[in-house]
């Protein structure tokens, strides 16, 4: 079956329930995408499908409709996305485990609202766990993220 | 082992126990230093000056060997050898380094004494010094107990200088210009017309030198990094998904693995049926591991669901089938014989109480809690025959690999352990099970690299908990102060259970059963406090501020009852209370923050608590509404006191975090035992905090403390006590028992 990933096309030779998270973990080496908790309580292997941010470990392969975006597709070390240059700034990360999938989260919740209440970002937020305890960075994060991206 | 080995094990965190121990072992072998394992297989023309620094003709490398689980030890341990080395941290590498006795952690064991962290009398210090000297011994590398900073605040900074002093003398040789006209700055040597020379470029001529020692470290004022905002050197990777974590290693013709092992932790595997998980896809082989199976497949998913599909039956728990059954041992250990340690008696608390009447008598309970870091177990291990190899993130890597080297039959020293970024522990990264496990795969499969996994059921179902416990508190008020406090806790020793699984065999009594209790800077006219061990449970370990979490909680709760009966001011009568200075001004200052006093609207309510944990006094106030649909957490102001804040971006973060923590597992999170099995099986059910229940935290970082300390564990356990406390000022309703969702709904 086939899948593009972060712009790339692959051909992969899996079942149709693998999860899409161990295609990408396993198979396509893609390790920036986090195994948490396999039933989508926590959050951290979080992709976009088509802009909208799903729970990867929920999500069957032969389900996927659409161009995957994961953490490492969004921004590099080198030409962070403006949700990642936030997360920097806000030094958000404790261990980090999480924070993919929070940023995913985010860029999710940012293309859809753009200017969003601190409402808005509980609503968006509170199914990725962060067990570090950055849930106030991550907040100020998220606000200064969708300064940067109106700037643009 | 020969007899100080023997010794010292024996006595190894035992305090005033280890003293009689402590004289067999003699000063030389104390004293001598271990050689820097640096200089195995150095490179000609690279210079290492000590077992933190190494530098070739290529690049600066810096050694921390304090793990990372998040809590930016990374960084802080760079920073502090480039402090004084005077490079930038973007133009060094830095490693967590090989497991060498020569990271004997020095603050971890002196801070394990049964004495006060003020106490700086003779037997207080010699009996630190005793305890320094066992770690020593034991070359005991370890990353816990707040400890990284205290250990390395000194030693690092002068490897730096030693470093850099060499390096001088190195330029000097090669430039012929005296030692005292040479600067440097920016992994340099600069020479007094302009010239610089690199540290790189200084290498071959360092590396024939005997390192400098004279040398004396710079004043904090003088500092370029430290005790400023730092930028973390991980970030950029932690927000690109580019960190690497154990789980992440991939290691050359590696296999997926995954075990269930009987979930009544301990028990034995009595019967298995493996006959349809072998014939699934991906499955390469189904193997016998300590108490349960393994199964090794191409893909962790099928692996895991191979391990699904088979038919397991289990032997018995060897503790209580139920959760009653745990309790009511607890309960039954309030007795003489099953005392630990009469940790406080001053003045006299049952004359006290009664003649002045019993103003409460109450019992609180602390349950079982886990550690669910959220990168699941995992360890890859390749065994072959004269070394062994480990890729995982653990705290103690010394003792891993005496733990594996037993498994596969190599000497210690051939069991190398390549230490990765940890995503999170809280104390689950201390135990060595998930190691274990996968050296006994790949020690049935030599010459393949296993990397084991597990599932988040099976990491929920083997987690050492931290211990259950149960306090009995009386006492007494008269004339709106509080004058008598009676308080007994009854507990399982974690000291016991987390050694013993390590072959250790600890006696004496367990600081860790008083911790929060007994070691509090409250002079109380009468006060007593008496710890009582509770036979061995479930296996329990090291939680994020280990026995203060639940003493903490015990304490402050009977102490703001008392408060509340003799009709004072939480924070004015603690504050009367406090005998400790330092203690007093951390809340002072949170009151300060708090607005502590000033008038709240209906329904709100302020609650304050108090504890010091690993030396550091910390106050915390929470403030809440109480509304239709449950408890709202609104702010929470913290002050802490830990002598010098290094970094006070990450000081805030890891306060604000151990804050969140707490509170999470306040709130809804325990491990209770049904059919001897732990009935949490997921983040369900046992979520920790989310971000729409997350307050506001306001933290406050003071410098008062003569002795440098960690932060990683002090903001939790005044928060279980500053909610509860915060609740009944909002409620009148006083809950006794965590997590607090049993008793009241949150919002």
């Amino acid at each position: 079956m086939q899948l593009i990933v972060d712009g790339q096309k692959h051909e992969v030779d899996v079942e149709d329930d693998m999860p899409l998270l161990w295609v990408l973990r396993d198979e396509l080496n893609i390790k920036g995408v986090k195994y948490g908790c396999g039933v989508a309580a926590c959050g951290a292997c979080t992709v976009h499908i088509d802009g909208v941010a799903v729970r990867s470990c929920q999500t069957p392969v032969a389900d996927v409709d659409g161009e995957v975006t994961t953490i490492e597709g969004l921004g590099q070390p080198g030409a962070l996305h403006a949700v990642q240059e936030a997360w920097v700034e806000h030094q958000v990360a404790q261990c980090g485990y999480c924070q993919s999938g929070q940023i995913m989260q985010a860029a999710s919740l940012l293309s859809d609202i753009p200017n969003p209440s601190d409402a808005d970002i509980d609503d968006a937020m509170s199914g990725n766990l962060c067990r570090c305890g950055t849930y106030p960075r991550i907040r100020a994060a998220v606000k200064t993220a969708a300064a940067k991206l109106q700037e643009v | 082992m020969g007899k100080v080995g023997k010794i010292a094990r024996r006595t190894f965190l035992l305090g005033a126990a280890a003293v009689a121990g402590g004289v067999a072992f003699g000063v030389y072998k104390v004293r001598t230093p271990y050689e820097n394992p640096l200089k195995d297989g150095l490179a000609d023309g690279a210079a290492t000056f000590n077992p933190w620094v190494i530098i070739d003709s290529e690049k600066v490398t810096l050694i921390g060997p304090h793990g990372d689980k998040g809590q930016g030890v990374a960084h802080v341990q760079a920073a502090l050898i480039a402090e004084e080395l005077d490079i930038e941290l973007d133009q060094v590498e830095t490693s967590f380094g090989k497991p060498d006795k020569a990271y004997w952690n020095r603050a971890l064991s002196a801070d394990g004494v049964p004495f006060r962290s003020t106490d700086t009398s003779f037997a207080a210090e010699a009996t630190r010094s005793v305890m320094s000297g066992v770690a020593k011994l034991l070359g005991l590398q370890i990353t816990g107990g707040s400890s990284a900073v205290p250990d390395s605040f000194v030693k690092l900074r002068e490897a730096g200088a030693v470093a850099r002093e060499t390096l001088k003398l190195a330029a000097s040789n090669v430039s012929g210009v005296p030692v005292a006209q040479l600067t440097t700055a920016h992994g340099a040597v600069q020479l007094p017309d302009g010239t610089e020379l690199k540290y790189t470029e200084l290498a071959a001529e360092a590396a024939t030198l005997e390192p400098v020692m004279d040398i004396k470290l710079r004043d904090p004022s003088e500092w370029r990094m430290l005790g400023k905002p730092m930028q973390r050197l991980d970030m950029i990777a932690k927000s690109t998904g580019t960190q690497e974590y154990g789980i992440d290693v991939e290691v050359e013709g590696a296999v997926h693995a995954t075990v269930v092992c009987n979930p009544r932790k301990g028990g034995a595997l009595t019967n298995y049926d493996a006959s349809a998980a072998k014939e699934m896809r991906g499955v390469k082989a189904i193997v016998e591991v300590t108490g349960g199976v393994a199964v090794v497949a191409d893909n962790t998913w099928r692996a895991i669901q191979a391990a699904q599909a088979i038919d397991f039956e289990w032997g018995p728990a060897p503790y209580p089938a139920e959760q009653d059954g745990h309790w009511e041992a607890v309960a039954r250990s309030f007795n003489d014989d099953q005392l630990d340690k009469q940790w406080r008696d001053e003045g006299d608390a049952d004359a006290t109480i009664a003649q002045e009447g019993t103003a409460i008598e109450v019992e609180y309970r602390v349950p079982y809690v886990a550690h669910q870091p959220l990168e699941p177990m995992n360890a890859t291990v390749l065994v072959e025959d004269d070394k062994v190899t480990v890729w995982t993130g653990h705290q103690i890597p010394v003792m891993l690999q005496q733990q594996v080297a037993v498994i596969t039959g190599h000497d210690p020293e051939q069991v190398d352990l390549v230490n990765r970024y940890m995503g999170g522990s809280f104390g689950h990264r201390l135990e060595f099970e998930q190691v274990k496990l996968a050296a006994e795969v790949a020690n049935q499969m030599r010459g393949t690299p296993v990397k084991l996994t597990y599932s988040r059921e099976e990491d929920f179902a083997h987690d050492f908990t931290r211990h259950i416990g149960m306090a009995r508190a009386k006492g007494a008020v008269k004339n709106g102060k509080v004058v008598a406090a009676d308080l007994q806790i009854a507990m399982p020793s974690v000291v016991v259970s987390q050694m013993g699984r390590v072959g250790l065999n600890i006696p004496g009594p367990d600081t860790q059963i008083a911790a929060g209790a007994w070691d509090v800077p409250y002079t109380l006219d009468n006060y007593r406090m008496r710890a009582y061990r509770v036979p061995e449970l479930a296996p329990v370990s090291s939680w994020r501020s280990v026995g203060a979490s639940a003493g903490g909680f015990f304490f402050d709760c009977m102490l703001d009852e008392l408060i509340h009966e003799a009709g004072a001011d939480p924070l004015e009568e603690r504050i009367r209370l406090m005998g400790n200075p330092v203690a007093r001004k951390v809340l002072e200052a949170v009151g300060e923050m708090s607005g502590w006093g000033s008038p709240l609207a209906a329904g709100k309510g302020r609650g304050v608590a108090f504890v010091e944990s690993f030396g550091v006094p910390t106050a915390e106030v929470i403030e809440v509404t109480s509304t239709e649909e449950g408890i709202k957490i609104d702010k929470v102001w913290v002050a802490a006191d830990v002598g010098r804040v290094l970094d006070p971006v990450n000081f805030e973060n890891l306060v604000q975090g151990g804050v969140v923590f707490a509170l999470g597992h306040a709130i809804n999170s325990e491990i209770t035992y049904s059919d001897g099995m732990a009935e949490q099986a997921n983040y369900w059910d046992a979520e920790g905090m989310r971000m729409y229940q997350c307050p506001e935290i306001f933290v406050k970082g003071l410098e008062n403390a003569p002795k440098i300390r960690g932060i990683g564990e002090p903001p939790v356990p005044p928060a279980a006590p500053a909610l509860a406390n915060a609740i009944f000022a909002a409620t009148g309703q006083r809950i006794r028992e965590l997590p607090l969702y049993h008793h009241i709904d949150f919002v």
